[in-house]
């Protein structure tokens, strides 16, 4: 392979090559420094001239005497089986003192898109045991539900219990976990380790680690890496895989640095133009396929900065993903655990995956009641704090009751409670009786008649 | 075929130079501005966008990575263009006119680079019908004859650039687009397809006025804030406020002939909902599936960002196909952000100067030439057709004042304001009633007053200003509540409650609700005021709100919505309230 020693110019992660014989887009690079220590990157741009390296790593050591040798191939994945129970660096190689990863297959990174005509529709209800997820946001297999968290919020924990929990009820294939870490503490990464090997997760799973200290650009292929372990293991072994990725804010910072290393025209806050797109080529590598048994389901973690959804973080993702699950700051003050605050939450395959047949009929519309009723009786919240509850109406005052009895009996639930869907609209429906018939409007009557413990006929003694 | 125009100059193959991400500059190449090139070993598609001095630069449709400078490109002296013909309903398609399921059978689940398709089935025998006789004198844009493509009848038709002529042949029977149909006697003969370059507007003999609403089933749509046949709309919204399913709504129920819907830079697993839905819903006035009347184009955010910049014309101009036979055409492009984006990502590998927030300065103008193809119409050939717009914006941070959202405003007649705070509290459609409207009232009034009611435009409006009103008072209320209101503004806020969650609440989700014809709608608003009469009578007989709240039979009011054959139920409730409210004034 031939060595070029023309480097004209090193900025931030980026490394100019001069007078190259014609070097492809996207092509893998390796730069030798004298120390024979080898450093990887991409082409981001190529000319005749002028060819643009990425450097995955830091650029310390790298200098105009380093040799460049491109390598002529896009950067490629070795996958295997034996890759279940394994713990990666964030740029793949293998950190827990076992061997090399054995290939049976080297895929590009990249991933092409699904198309859309060979997409499988998601339809599989994935029991969580969280009810604030299962009842009101309810998770299917295949879609791409992020958290959206702030900093010093337990999302980590609300991570782990969809990770240990996650089933299919009435199937008995369990998941495969992928999980990729991108810029998080050694602490953060001993805690999720520490749980994986307690619930033994850790036999079916891919851990791919990127922590805060290792380089910044790296984090750019590190969940590329994991969707494509997740998709071989998926698409070509039939695995049902639910792919966790934190935190997707320090991937975000990553992109930022390197666009403003090139000079870029930026976006919002300095975000570079293309993120939506560079986003939506990691979020849209969830699915299923047609006749295909295997499935990616995805779990994006992200930190919103100053719990700002509106950032462009959050904004981006919301955008792309089907749907959040967003951790709140003062239910996690008021001691509820999961901190979920299904207000601004959204599932939107929650009706492919529920109803009749799959989870029950009254899903949807206990689902919608609640919603109605603690939204209102959110907003009562502040009305009170100015008038005082004496001020209320009757309807108002059990409207704000409800309120409360929703964080404490449905939101609140144990770190190791695992709810079954059953349990989750027991729940439901045990609080709506608290409110009179007639304002639940969006439930009909039959269904009222069939599941209101007050007034269904025939009621089973418990 | 006509549009090729540059068909005489020789096809040049030039060198790459360049390459960086979708953008990449070739030398020794004759191009001139929009051609289409292959470029590469590969020979992926792309297009001229830029000329400078020996440079040409050519945005690409497909992945560039392993392209390297010193590749060939060759020139095909074309604009982009879409085939039309018979075989383009129930078709789906990237955003250059690839068919997908094709795609799918030659390269698998996964969308691989270097494939090219015809759009249309070039294979497939369509049954055509001639309806010009031989000796026969056509203007350009004639009808020839007919195809019964699916329950809709496809009309093939002159290219509407060619020059007029006389019949010499027109044959009947069986053909594939590409067998000559027509030869007409000075020796130019026709097949069934045309090609259209997409970034041309199809020309018309005259725009019109729109005066007929697009009926949508969607109550807060029909009956407040109306769109008319040929008109254009916007829905801006944050995410997760109903963008997408509002425009699968219109898309499934709005009462257009031909739907063209365009997934721009959107979700995957969205544009499978519509594929697995749309052949077993059923049009609620020809009971044919759905998906019969429909053109589908998806290219997802996923997918090559130029092709995605590409797929908002390939959508207009297949609508203004159907248009041009008279046909009324709705076409949905979710989301016209996405869209912007991509000539924001284009722009900024060009390194041209951006315009406000990184988008380039020829946004507005964009925007304005592809709203401005909607319209009704009288086609060349003198057929009545529209197409109407609707365009969905994704403004970051659900804040309206970005340059995208703005810019729309300014051309569409139409503003669906999706508010978040409605969705959070599960109100769909999560539109806003006081944030949004329509400039088509006024000219649509004729047509509610002959098809629905004379009472229709004063009961619209009363509507309105009780909600108006609500917003007054619920400033109020939230500082003192509202038990210090005064009795007869209690009943206001009542009867503005019961037109949200009655009227304007609609579930899409329900077999029944999901589609509310006029007459339902008019009935129903019709109930709601007769509630609010009799009660604000009973109040000022002495009745107090409290009292008023006990009627029963408001509380089965809602029902209404998910029967079918309601008119029974609703007369019955109607019955109950007078005597209930009789029964309350008589106490009093």
């Amino acid at each position: 392979m031939k060595e070029y020693r023309t480097i004209s110019k090193i900025a931030g992660p980026l490394v100019f090559v001069e007078k190259t014989e014609p070097v492809a887009y996207g092509e893998l690079v390796n730069i030798v420094l004298y120390d024979g220590t080898i450093k990887r990157g991409q082409v981001l741009d190529t000319s005749d001239e002028l060819v643009v390296v990425q450097i995955f790593e830091t650029t310390t050591g790298i200098g105009r005497d380093s040799g460049v040798r491109f390598t002529g191939e896009t950067i490629k994945m070795p996958v295997g089986k034996d890759m279940l129970g394994r713990i990666l660096s964030g740029g793949g190689k293998p950190i827990d003192g076992g061997p090399e990863i054995i290939p049976e297959k080297r895929l590009d990174i990249t991933g092409a898109a699904i198309n859309p005509y060979a997409r499988g529709m998601p339809a599989d209800f994935i029991q969580t045991g969280i009810s604030t997820i299962d009842g009101t946001n309810t998770l299917v297999r295949g879609q791409k539900l992020p958290i959206f968290s702030g900093a010093g919020l337990p999302h980590n924990n609300v991570a782990l219990q969809i990770a240990r929990q996650a089933k299919v009820p009435g199937s008995t294939e369990s998941f495969a976990v992928v999980f990729a870490a991108m810029g998080i503490t050694k602490e953060e990464a001993n805690y999720f380790m520490a749980d994986f090997e307690r619930t033994g997760a850790l036999e079916h799973a891919v851990v791919f680690l990127n922590l805060a200290d290792d380089p910044a650009v790296e984090r750019i292929i590190t969940p590329r890496l994991a969707l494509t372990t997740a998709e071989y293991l998926a698409f070509e072994l039939g695995m049902h895989v639910l792919v966790i990725l934190t935190d997707m804010t320090n991937y975000c910072e990553a992109l930022r640095q390197i666009g403003a290393a090139r000079e870029e025209v930026p976006g919002r806050r300095g975000y570079p133009g293309y993120m939506y797109t560079d986003l939506a080529c990691i979020y849209e590598r969830a699915g299923m396929i047609k006749g295909q048994k295997g499935s990616v389901t995805q779990i994006p973690i992200l930190t919103m900065p100053g719990d700002d959804i509106t950032h462009p973080i959050p904004d981006l993702t919301g955008y792309i993903t089907e749907g959040q699950i967003v951790v709140n700051r003062d239910l996690h003050r008021k001691g509820i655990y999961p901190p979920i605050n299904v207000l601004p939450s959204l599932s939107r395959l929650m009706n492919l995956g529920i109803g009749p047949g799959k989870t029950r009929e009254d899903h949807k519309k206990v689902s919608d009641q609640m919603y109605a009723g603690y939204a209102e009786g959110n907003d009562l919240r502040g009305l009170v704090a100015i008038v005082g509850k004496d001020a209320l109406s009757e309807r108002d005052r059990l409207l704000l009751e409800f309120a409360d009895l929703f964080e404490n009996r449905f939101v609140r639930q144990g770190y190791d409670e695992d709810r079954t869907i059953e349990d989750t609209l027991t729940i439901g429906w045990e609080l709506l009786s608290t409110l009179p018939v007639e304002q639940l409007t969006r439930i009909d009557r039959d269904l009222i008649n069939k599941y209101h413990p007050k007034l269904k006929s025939g009621a089973k003694k418990e | 075929m006509e549009v090729k125009g540059k068909q005489s100059q020789e096809k040049k193959q030039g060198v790459l130079k360049r390459i960086a991400g979708p953008v990449v500059t070739a030398v020794n190449l004759d191009a001139h501005m929009y051609d289409v090139v292959k470029v590469g070993k590969e020979e992926l598609m792309g297009e001229v966008i830029k000329i400078e001095g020996a440079n040409v630069i050519i945005q690409v449709y497909e992945d560039t990575s392993g392209i390297r400078p010193g590749e060939p490109v060759s020139n095909t002296g074309l604009s982009l263009a879409v085939e039309l013909g018979p075989g383009l309903l129930t078709s789906i398609y990237d955003g250059i006119q690839r068919p997908l399921s094709v795609l799918v059978d030659k390269m698998g689940n996964f969308i691989e680079r270097g494939v090219s398709a015809p759009g249309l089935s070039h294979e497939k025998k369509w049954t055509f019908k001639p309806v010009v006789k031989t000796g026969q004198k056509i203007e350009p844009g004639a009808i020839l004859g007919e195809v019964q493509e699916t329950n809709i009848v496809h009309k093939v038709m002159l290219p509407p650039n060619a020059k007029p002529g006389t019949v010499k042949t027109i044959k009947s029977g069986d053909f594939t687009v590409d067998e000559i149909i027509c030869v007409l006697e000075d020796g130019r003969e026709y097949p069934m397809i045309q090609r259209w370059p997409v970034r041309v507007p199809r020309p018309v003999k005259e725009k019109l006025n729109p005066t007929i609403p697009l009926i949508t089933g969607q109550r807060i749509l029909d009956g407040l804030f109306p769109i008319a046949k040929g008109g254009t709309a916007a829905i801006p919204g944050p995410f997760g406020s109903g963008k997408t399913v509002t425009q699968q709504q219109l898309a499934k129920w709005s009462d257009a002939e031909i739907v063209v819907y365009i997934g721009c830079g959107e979700r995957g697993n969205e544009m499978t909902e519509v594929l697995t839905e749309f052949p077993h819903l059923e049009d609620p006035k020809s009971g044919k599936p759905l998906m019969e009347r429909t053109v589908l184009i998806a290219n997802t955010s996923n997918m090559p960002v130029a092709a995605r910049e590409a797929s908002v014309y390939t959508g207009i101009t297949i609508a203004e196909y159907f248009r041009d036979m008279g046909y009324d055409v709705s076409l949905m492009a979710d989301s016209t952000s996405r869209w912007a984006e991509a000539m924001r990502e284009i722009s900024s590998r060009l390194e041209e100067m951006p315009g406000e927030e990184g988008y380039p300065a020829y946004l507005a103008a964009r925007l304005s030439e592809f709203y401005e193809r909607a319209g009704l119409v009288t086609a060349l050939n003198g057929a009545g057709g529209s197409v109407s717009v609707i365009g969905a914006v994704s403004p970051p941070g659900g804040d309206f004042s970005e340059p995208v959202t703005q810019n729309t405003l300014r051309i569409v007649k139409v503003f669906w304001a999706l508010d978040a705070k409605l969705s959070q509290r599960r109100h769909f459609p999560a539109i806003n009633w006081l944030n949004s409207y329509s400039l088509y009232l006024e000219t649509l009034q004729d047509y509610y007053d002959k098809e629905v009611s004379p009472e229709w435009n004063k009961i619209r409006s009363w509507a309105m200003e009780v909600l108006q009103k609500e917003a007054e008072l619920q400033e109020i209320v939230q500082l003192v509540g509202s038990d210090a209101l005064p009795e007869s503004e209690q009943v206001t806020i009542e009867v503005a409650r019961m037109i949200r969650e009655i009227f304007l609440q609609q579930n899409a989700y329900d077999a029944v609700d999901t589609f509310c014809d006029m007459t339902k709608q008019y009935d129903m608003m019709k109930s709601i005021k007769l509630f609010a009469d009799l009660a604000y009578a009973a109040q000022l007989a002495g009745v107090s709100p409290a009292q008023i709240n006990t009627v029963q039979s408001k509380n089965e009011l809602p029902q209404i919505k998910f029967i079918k054959d309601y008119k029974p139920e609703l007369a019955k409730i109607e019955k109950q309230m007078d005597t209930e409210f009789n029964t309350l004034r008589s106490a009093a």
